[in-house]
């Protein structure tokens, strides 16, 4: 009934979103960012990439103005944030209702056409399905391996000490910023572009939460981000089917399933003391702060 | 006489309201350990900082060899070959030795090359390190190799150290300066501040000393006595503590088997700590931070409760009390911060005073606060204690660290307890501040109080306490008569600490 090979590549694709945007708030949160406008970045992204992608015809174009939609209104945010010292939590909390108002709005007149259709990758796998399974790789070489990873690192853990040794702690927390937005942007595209080929109000409907608890609960590391998008991707699709195989359990119920699944290895993980400060699993140091250079 | 590697000349720095460096000029030559002494808002961190590039002079020029020298950033400066031991700030706790030391260079080896080099130097200078580890696993002294070894791989003609023993262990500290020894001997200039004189007289070949930012003098350090230095920082002759006329009595506090888990997964479980307290007494409890001291101080203070039968004020068990019952009962404790922990920094003076002296003082009566009584009181504090700020009214968080700290063991001297324990009572206190606390705790036992004093400053146990216990991994050793006892002594008592074995060796 449940075919487990068809269950996985639909996996892949419920769970390409949220890996996105989990991705690109693990790159901002090492940083010592915590942007909670994630679920605003992807709305933007979702519209922009649709409209951009139905206009021209060409899905891969509408990615690519997604990612810079994303990563437009968040510098709204690094500007609130990095410029004004505004606070962090405040600022992403309004980033989330300015993009889901501004879509909204903006979005009307996209409601009821269709996008165009998608060429499929290898595997027949959609190509963004692919980019966002190389991106976790990449990301966390990036963070790991390479010098400007270090750095980034360092901005994060401790700015005072980054700043002491003459990093641009603004500066690589913007870059971060809008990679952030990029990303989520993309993510949310993938939801219009890929998944539904339609544009509805609302319709990220809490992907971008969802994609800061998998932050936290990947103990801000890229493999982790991974395990936590598909266990969410994973129970998301199974619930789908249970439904469709019409089990005699209440429909809220089984909708509610990879939320409560997410929450509650959410918490088991917290719990485990092994992911404590001493083993390097734990949140960047300077993480939500604001930094403010004495000259 | 050997060329200068650094040179200063008529640098100024101002801020909004304050002149932090004026017209200093002073050089340092190559091999040479220059010492930078002065007290607390002298001006030496700013110099140094325009040094390394973190702040720009708004006049004078400096020059490192022949070169001018007027770095934009930090790392413009460690490219010119000048290299920074900060005072603080300057590790990141969640990451490894080799990412830290990658970090503080400019273009840093390959990853397995450098754990090799990291390796290798560190062993060569006697400083063992592992590359892998985490910062936040390792002690302050070894956290100090860290940054020490990350200055030496840059190979850099001036060596800058901001007050870098503040932290350490006597035998920590010998071994630093051993390590500055080889580094001059190779020609590196090193520019040494601190503003403890005996340090300076036995290791610095030159002292350029700093006043309200402008240099007031220069000396061979090896040529003066301590007090003739101090006179120097301060401009004036240093009050001379008055240690005469106490008598130990009955005894006030006693505590036994005073076990506690640790508080958090940083902290530290105490081990069956005793101690006796009599009327009179000092006792000096020595240790490396981190071993129990906030621990101990929050047991003896009430915030954490402990076992029945552990802590007993003349006879009266307080074990299971809160605060506020021990302060009625007479035992008032300061704690090391300051600014969150012994005073609410957004509160004004006189809303602080309450916190603490609401009881003792009657300035809570019937759930009422007595305003005009606790004005009264913050007034008489900041008087007899020498708190500079324009009145009661103003807020703890505008107050300097060393006026606060007047004021926060002003506030419980001034409420004449039976005990009165303090955490680090002259932290980051210049000199004239930190001898009138230190007076005022010598003249709170005279009148018959029994005075524990937890600090890391061994020096001012000396010069404060009768005994003298050192807290070392949660366990308090038994008191030894500070008469007589030398540095060499406590550092053992301290367990000599952290490798230190491995070291020498």
């Amino acid at each position: 009934m449940i075919d487990p090979i068809s269950v996985f590549l639909l996996l892949l694709s419920a769970s390409t979103p949220i890996l996105f945007a989990a991705l690109g708030e693990l790159v901002v949160e090492r940083a010592g960012v915590l942007n909670l406008g994630v679920e605003g970045m992807m709305i933007a992204g979702a519209l922009a990439g649709f409209a951009a992608a139905y206009a021209s015809g060409n899905p891969f174009l509408g990615f690519l103005v997604a990612a810079l939609a994303g990563a437009t209104i968040s510098m709204l945010f690094a500007l609130l944030t990095q410029v004004f010292l505004a606070n962090q939590v405040a600022s992403g909390l309004a980033l989330t209702l300015f993009g889901l108002g501004l879509a909204a709005m903006f979005g009307k007149p996209f409601e009821g056409v269709r996008a165009p259709p998608m060429p499929m990758g290898p595997l027949r796998i959609n190509w963004i399905v692919w980019l966002g399974l190389a991106m976790v790789p990449a990301i966390w070489w990036f963070l790991n391996r390479s010098r400007a990873g270090l750095i980034l690192r360092g901005v994060g853990e401790n700015h005072d000490a980054a700043h002491a040794l003459g990093y641009g702690v603004r500066a690589t927390r913007a870059a971060a910023v809008a990679f952030g937005g990029a990303m989520a942007g993309i993510g949310g595209a993938f939801i219009s572009i890929a998944t539904v080929l339609q544009w509805t109000e609302g319709m990220t409907a809490g992907a971008g939460w969802i994609a800061l608890a998998i932050v936290v609960f990947s103990r801000w590391t890229a493999p982790g981000v991974l395990a936590g998008a598909w266990l969410f991707g994973g129970v998301t699709v199974l619930q789908l089917r249970l439904q469709a195989a019409g089990v005699d359990v209440p429909v809220q119920l089984l909708s509610m399933a990879p939320y409560l699944a997410t929450i509650l290895v959410l918490v088991l993980i917290s719990a485990r003391q092994k992911f404590s400060r001493h083993a390097g699993g734990a949140a960047p140091g300077s993480l939500g702060i604001n930094f403010h250079a004495l000259r | 006489m050997t060329a200068n590697v650094f040179r200063a000349e008529r640098i100024g720095k101002s801020y909004p309201g304050v002149r932090a460096n004026d017209d200093v000029s002073f050089a340092v030559a190559a091999g040479e350990i220059h010492a930078l002494l002065g007290e607390n808002g002298a001006g030496k961190s700013t110099l140094v900082k325009m040094i390394y590039g973190l702040v720009r002079p708004d006049d004078g020029r400096m020059w490192l060899g022949d070169d001018p020298h007027a770095p934009t950033d930090p790392r413009a400066a460690r490219a010119a070959g000048v290299a920074m031991v900060f005072q603080h700030f300057s590790l990141f706790d969640a990451l490894t030795v080799a990412e830290n030391i990658a970090l503080g260079m400019e273009n840093p080896p390959p990853r397995r090359k450098l754990a090799a080099r990291i390796t290798q130097v560190s062993h060569d200078f006697g400083l063992p390190l592992n590359p892998g580890r985490r910062i936040v696993t390792l002690s302050a002294g070894e956290r100090q190799r860290v940054e020490i070894i990350r200055c030496l791989l840059q190979n850099p003609r001036l060596l800058i150290m901001d007050e870098p023993t503040s932290v350490l262990t006597p035998q920590e500290a010998e071994l630093l300066f051993a390590t500055l020894r080889k580094l001059a001997a190779a020609g590196t200039a090193i520019l040494y501040i601190s503003h403890k004189l005996e340090e300076i007289r036995a290791h610095c070949d030159c002292a350029t000393i700093l006043r309200h930012g402008k240099v007031v003098d220069s000396c061979d350090p090896r040529a003066q006595s301590a007090r003739e230095l101090a006179a120097m920082m301060v401009g004036g002759e240093m009050r001379v503590i008055d240690r005469s006329g106490r008598q130990a009595g009955d005894v006030l506090l006693k505590v036994e088997g005073l076990s506690q888990p640790a508080p958090s997964a940083e902290g530290m479980r105490l081990k069956r700590v005793s101690l006796t307290l009599r009327a009179g007494e000092i006792l000096g409890i020595g240790g490396v931070a981190g071993n129990g001291q906030e621990e101990l101080l929050a047991a003896l203070s009430g915030e954490v409760r402990s076992t029945p039968g552990t802590i007993a004020l003349e006879g009266r068990d307080l074990s299971s009390k809160g605060p506020e019952p021990r302060r009625v009962a007479g035992l008032l404790a300061a704690p090391e911060d300051r600014l969150g922990h012994a005073a609410v920094p957004d509160f004004s003076l006189t809303e602080n005073t309450l916190l603490t002296a609401g009881a003792r003082k009657a300035l809570v009566r019937g759930g009422l606060i007595d305003h005009a009584g606790a004005r009264t009181y913050a007034e008489a504090v900041i008087r007899d204690f020498d708190v500079r700020t324009p009145g009661p009214g103003t807020a703890a968080r505008a107050l300097s660290g060393g006026n606060l700290q007047k004021f926060v063991v002003g506030r419980e001297v001034m409420q004449d307890p039976r005990v009165l324990v303090v955490n680090q009572p002259t932290w980051g206190v210049d000199a004239g501040a930190a001898a009138a606390v230190r007076q005022s705790l010598l003249d709170l036992a005279r009148r018959g109080a029994g005075v524990i004093v937890i600090s890391q400053d061994l020096d001012e146990l000396l010069e404060l306490s009768d005994r003298f216990c050192a807290l070392n991994e949660g366990r308090l050793s038994d008191p030894v008569p500070t008469a007589g006892l030398t540095l060499d002594r406590i550092g053992l008592m301290l367990g000599g600490a952290h490798g230190m074995e491995e070291a020498r060796a």
